[in-house]
C-alpha cells in the first residue's frame, strides 16, 4: 500500500478531519474530544465495542447530531454540517447497515432520488432516459451486470448495496462512510464488496470503514482508529494491524477494576437449550445450559443473535427449532403463553416496545400475565388487583405516588422495575434479562443487580444478555459469548476477561480448550 | 417472594425526573360528548317547538337508537383493538334475506330461525377473525371484501327481488322485538340497554376486556406479557358479527321487507361514527361502552333534527358528516390543550 502511506505524508491535506469532537446526551457523555483524519485514497477503519461512540460520531458527520464542541474540516475547509443535505453537499456519502433504498422503484430512480432530472415544462415530468443513461456507467464501473431499469426488489441485498455505492459515486462523493457494510452479506458478496472498496480507494476516495469483523478490517484497512467509552483509544498503522492489537485497542488495558467474585462451585443443571435455531441465523444452532441459581451472562456484538435466541426461547418467534429442558423435563414452547406456564419469563430488550404498555397504568402492566389470580370467575376484582400490584410495586421500589399512574411518565429504571414486578409475583424458574440496565441510571442499576442476585439465591436460572462488559464480568457465574448466530465459547469466571470475551465475540477462539 | 435485600439508598433521594400525571379517567371524553348530546336535545326541542319531546317522537328516536346502538357497540369493540369492521351493513342484507327464507319459505320455528341467524353472524365473525389473525390480512381489506361479498350473495339469493315477512303470520311475537314496546319503551332500546350492560361488564370488568385494551395499545407488549393476542382480536370480530346479527334481525322485522340491494347500506359507517364520536380512537386502545352509547344516540338525534326542522333530507349525510367532523376537531383541540 505504497500509495496509502504516501497519502498520509504531512504534505497532503486530509479529505476529512474531525477535531476535539464532544457530544452529550441528557447527561451521558457520548463523545469526549474525539479526533480523526482520513486522507484521500485511504481506507480508515473505525473500531470499538458496542456503545463506544462510533454511531454518534457518524451521525455527527451525517448531520443528524450536532457536536457540542469540536470542528470538522472537509478538504481543508471548515464545514458546518447541520443537516443531511449539508453532509451530502460536503461530499460525504453513507452506506448504512440498514439499506436506504426504495425497493419499489428502479435502479436509476434510486440513484437519482431527490434530484431527478426533468424534461422541463410545467408538469416536471421525469427524464427517465437521462437518468438511465447516466446511471449505467456507474453500474458498469462497479462490475454490477444489471440494467439501470431493474426494480430494486429484484436485486439481492448485496446488489442493492452496490446501487447505494453507485449513488455515492454519482454524487461525486469524496468521503464514503460504510457502517457494518458486510453484516448481511454472504462470504462471496463480502469478497466482491472488498474488491469494490479497494477500487474506490485507488480512485482517491477516502473511505471510513466501520466493522466488527476484524478479519475484513485486517484485509482492507490502511489505518485503524479505535474508540473506547466515547474517547480516542489510539490508532494502528498498516503494519501494526493485527487481530490481537485491535482487540486490546477496543478493550483497553486498565482491566483490573472488576473484582470478580470467587469462583463458584458448579451448580446443578436446571435449564438447557440445545440446537436452537433463530430466524436471523437459520443455519446456525445455539446451545447452552444454566444451573440452578446460576447467572449465565451472554455477551456478543450487536447482531450476534442473542436477542433472537431469547425470543425463540420465550416463544415469541415460533419458527425456531431446538430442544429446551427445564428441571429434567423437555418443553414444547410455541408461544409466550407456553413459556409463562412453565415459569420462563423475559424482560425484553426494547422496553417501551415490548416490555411495557406505556399508556396503561402501572397496575395494569404488573397484573397483565397474572390477571386470572385476581379475577374469580373471569371478572376482575379491582380491590385484589390493586393490593397485589401495590405489593409488587412496593417490593421493587417503583417510584410513583400511585400504581394507577401511567407507565409513560416513569423513568427508564422504574419502567424496567415494572417489567420485573410483572414476573416476580409469578415465581420464575428461568428469568431471561435482555439488556436489563440499558438506559438506566446508576442507582436503579444497583437495585436491579441486587434483585438478580436475590433471584439466583432462590434457585432461579438466569440468562443475562448484555452488551455492558462491566455488567457481564461483574455479575455472571459463567459467560456464553455469541458470534454470528452461534455460541462461540463459554467462559468460566477464571477464564473471563474483557479480552477473552472480545476475542470470542469477534469470532476467534481465545481459549480453544474451553470450547 | 420478593424480599428485597437492603439496596443502596443512593438515588432514592433524588427527586423524580418528571412529575407523573394521573391516568386520564376516560370520562372527560364521554363527558364532552354527553354535554354535546344534551345541548343538541335542547336545541332540537326549542327549534321544533317541543315536537322533539312528544312521546311518539321520543319513542321513535329511542327505537332507532336501539336499532343502531347494538351493532355500534360491536364496531367500537373492533375499533378498540385497532381494527375496523366494514361488513355489517351488508350482513344486514344477507342475514335479513336468510331470516325471511327461514321463516316464510322453510317455515322454521321462530326461535330456531333467530338462533340460526345469530350463529350465522357469529360464524362470519369467526371467519373474519381467522383471516385477520391467522392469515394476517388487514382488517380493512377483509371486511371490505365482506361488504361486497355478503351484499352480492344476498342479492343473488333473492334474484334481486325484495324478501319480506308479509303479515308475519305465525311469528308476530318475533316481530314485536323490533316494533313492540315494554312499558312504553321500544323493545330495541331495551335490548340495547341489556347488550350494553353485558358488554360493559365484559369490556370494563373482565380479563378479556382488559386484554382488548392492551392489544389495542401495544399488541407486541401484550404478546410479551403472555396475552393470546390472536384470540383476543378474533374475539372482537366475533362479537361484532354477533351483535350485527342481532341488529340484522331487528332491522329485518322493523322494515318488514328487505330489499337486498339497499337494506343496511352504509350502516357500518354509523357504527364506526358512533364509536369514534364516543371516544374510540381508530389507533386502538381507547373507548368505552358509555361513550359508544352516547355516540349512537347523538347520531339518531341528529337524524331526528333533520326531520323535525324540515331540513331537506338530501342534506342528511352532510349534517351528520359536519357534526362528526366538528366533534373530532374539538376533541383534538382539547387534547392538545390538555397536553400543553
Amino acid at each position: 500500500m505504497e500509495s496509502a502511506s504516501a497519502a498520509q505524508s504531512a504534505s497532503e491535506q486530509p479529505a476529512l478531519e474531525m477535531q476535539g469532537i464532544s457530544k452529550r446526551f441528557a447527561g451521558v457523555q457520548a463523545l469526549k474530544e474525539v479526533s480523526l483524519a482520513a486522507y484521500p485514497g485511504e481506507v480508515l477503519a473505525l473500531i470499538g465495542e458496542n456503545g463506544a461512540g462510533k454511531s454518534t460520531l457518524m451521525k455527527i458527520l451525517g448531520g443528524v447530531h450536532q457536536p457540542d464542541e469540536g470542528a470538522i474540516t472537509v478538504g481543508g475547509v471548515p464545514a458546518v454540517i447541520s443537516s443531511v443535505k449539508d453532509s451530502a453537499a460536503a461530499g460525504i456519502s453513507f452506506i448504512h447497515q440498514e439499506l436506504n433504498v426504495l425497493d419499489n422503484i428502479d435502479v436509476a430512480g434510486n440513484v437519482f432520488l431527490g434530484r431527478e432530472p426533468t424534461v422541463g415544462g410545467p408538469l416536471r415530468l421525469l427524464d427517465r432516459a437521462k437518468m438511465q443513461q447516466e446511471t449505467q456507467p456507474y453500474l458498469d464501473q462497479l462490475g454490477l451486470h444489471i440494467s439501470s431499469r431493474t426494480p430494486l426488489n429484484r436485486l439481492s441485498l448485496a446488489q442493492q448495496q452496490m446501487v447505494e455505492i453507485a449513488k455515492a459515486l454519482s454524487l461525486q462523493a469524496k468521503i464514503l462512510i460504510m457502517d457494518e457494510p458486510t453484516s448481511s452479506l454472504t462470504l462471496t458478496e463480502t469478497q466482491s464488496l472488498i474488491r469494490v472498496v479497494k477500487e474506490l480507494r485507488s480512485r482517491g476516495v477516502s473511505i471510513l470503514y466501520i466493522s466488527h469483523r476484524l478479519g475484513e478490517v485486517t484485509e482492507i484497512a490502511d489505518r485503524v482508529v479505535g474508540l473506547r467509552d466515547g474517547r480516542n483509544a489510539g490508532g494502528l498503522a498498516k503494519s501494526e494491524i493485527t487481530h490481537d492489537r485491535m482487540v486490546s485497542l477496543m478493550v483497553g488495558r486498565d482491566l483490573n477494576k472488576y473484582q470478580a467474585p470467587a469462583e463458584t462451585a458448579p451448580k446443578p443443571m436446571r435449564f438447557s437449550v440445545s440446537g436452537l435455531k433463530t430466524r436471523r441465523y437459520p443455519e446456525h444452532e445455539v446451545s447452552f445450559e444454566i444451573g440452578r441459581g446460576e447467572i449465565l451472562g451472554m455477551a456478543g456484538l450487536v447482531g450476534a443473535g442473542r436477542s433472537e435466541a431469547a425470543q425463540a426461547i420465550f416463544g415469541v418467534d415460533p419458527s425456531s427449532a431446538g430442544t429446551l429442558t427445564l428441571d429434567g423435563e423437555t418443553l414444547k414452547i410455541r408461544s409466550p403463553q407456553d413459556a409463562i406456564r412453565r415459569g420462563i419469563y423475559l424482560a425484553p430488550e426494547d422496553r417501551r416496545r415490548s416490555g411495557v404498555i406505556v399508556d396503561m397504568s402501572i397496575q395494569d402492566n404488573i397484573t397483565m400475565p397474572s390477571l386470572r389470580r385476581y379475577a374469580p370467575g373471569g371478572l376482575i376484582s379491582a380491590g385484589r388487583e390493586t393490593v397485589a400490584a401495590q405489593a409488587a410495586s412496593t417490593a421493587l421500589r417503583v417510584k410513583t405516588p400511585s400504581v394507577r399512574f401511567p407507565v409513560r411518565n416513569l423513568s427508564g429504571g422504574n419502567q424496567q422495575k415494572v417489567v420485573l414486578a410483572k414476573w416476580l409475583s409469578l415465581e420464575p424458574k428461568v428469568m431471561i434479562f435482555d439488556e436489563p440496565t440499558r438506559g438506566i441510571d446508576v442507582g436503579a442499576k444497583a437495585e436491579i443487580y441486587d434483585l438478580m442476585r436475590g433471584l439466583a439465591k432462590e434457585g432461579v436460572a438466569i440468562l443475562m444478555i448484555s452488551s455492558d462488559m462491566e455488567e457481564v464480568l461483574g455479575l455472571s457465574d459463567r459467560i456464553a459469548v455469541m458470534h454470528e448466530g452461534r455460541v462461540s465459547g463459554i467462559l468460566s469466571r477464571a477464564e473471563a476477561s474483557e479480552e477473552s470475551v472480545m476475542q470470542l465475540a469477534v469470532g476467534q477462539a481465545a481459549h480453544p480448550h474451553s470450547l | 417472594m420478593i424480599e428485597q435485600p437492603a439496596a443502596p439508598q443512593m438515588g432514592h433521594n433524588a427527586p423524580p425526573q418528571r412529575s407523573a400525571f394521573p391516568l386520564k379517567i376516560g370520562s372527560s371524553k364521554e363527558l364532552g360528548i354527553f354535554v354535546l348530546l344534551v345541548v343538541l336535545c335542547i336545541f332540537v326541542s326549542v327549534m321544533s317547538h317541543g315536537t322533539f319531546l312528544h312521546t311518539e317522537n321520543l319513542q321513535n328516536t329511542s327505537r332507532s337508537i336501539g336499532l343502531y346502538g347494538i351493532f355500534s357497540i360491536g364496531a367500537g369493540i373492533v375499533i378498540i383493538t385497532g381494527g375496523i369492521d366494514l361488513s355489517v351493513g351488508s350482513l344486514f342484507a344477507l342475514l335479513g334475506v336468510l331470516l325471511s327464507l327461514m321463516l316464510t319459505v322453510w317455515h322454521w320455528p321462530g326461535p330456531l330461525a333467530i338462533l340460526a341467524t345469530i350463529a350465522g353472524g357469529s360464524l362470519i365473525g369467526v371467519f373474519h377473525g381467522f383471516l385477520i389473525t391467522r392469515v394476517q390480512l388487514q382488517p380493512f381489506i377483509v371486511t371490505l371484501c365482506g361488504l361486497l361479498f355478503y351484499r352480492g350473495i344476498a342479492r343473488f339469493i333473492t334474484g334481486d327481488a325484495t324478501a319480506g315477512f308479509g303479515d308475519a303470520s305465525g311469528f308476530q311475537t318475533l316481530q314485536t322485538l323490533a316494533t313492540g314496546s315494554v312499558l312504553g319503551i321500544p323493545v330495541p332500546f331495551v335490548l340495547l340497554i341489556l347488550v350494553a350492560l353485558i358488554m360493559g361488564v365484559v369490556l370494563h370488568k373482565s380479563i378479556y376486556g382488559r386484554y382488548l385494551y392492551a392489544v389495542g395499545r401495544n399488541e407486541e407488549a401484550a404478546r410479551y406479557s403472555g396475552v393470546n393476542t390472536r384470540r383476543i382480536i378474533a374475539g372482537a370480530y366475533i362479537i361484532s358479527g354477533l351483535l350485527a346479527s342481532l341488529s340484522a334481525i331487528l332491522f329485518a322485522f322493523f322494515t318488514n321487507s328487505i330489499s337486498p340491494s339497499t337494506q343496511g347500506q352504509s350502516y357500518e359507517l354509523y357504527g364506526i361514527a358512533a364509536a369514534v364520536l364516543g371516544g374510540c380512537s381508530l389507533r386502538g386502545g381507547e373507548g368505552s361502552i358509555v361513550g359508544i352509547l352516547i355516540g349512537a344516540a347523538l347520531l339518531q338525534v341528529l337524524q331526528n333534527l333533520v326531520n323535525l326542522l324540515n331540513i331537506p333530507s338530501s342534506l342528511n349525510f352532510a349534517v351528520v358528516g359536519a357534526v362528526i367532523l366538528l366533534g373530532v376537531i374539538t376533541d383534538q383541540l382539547l387534547q392538545k390543550r390538555g397536553k400543553a
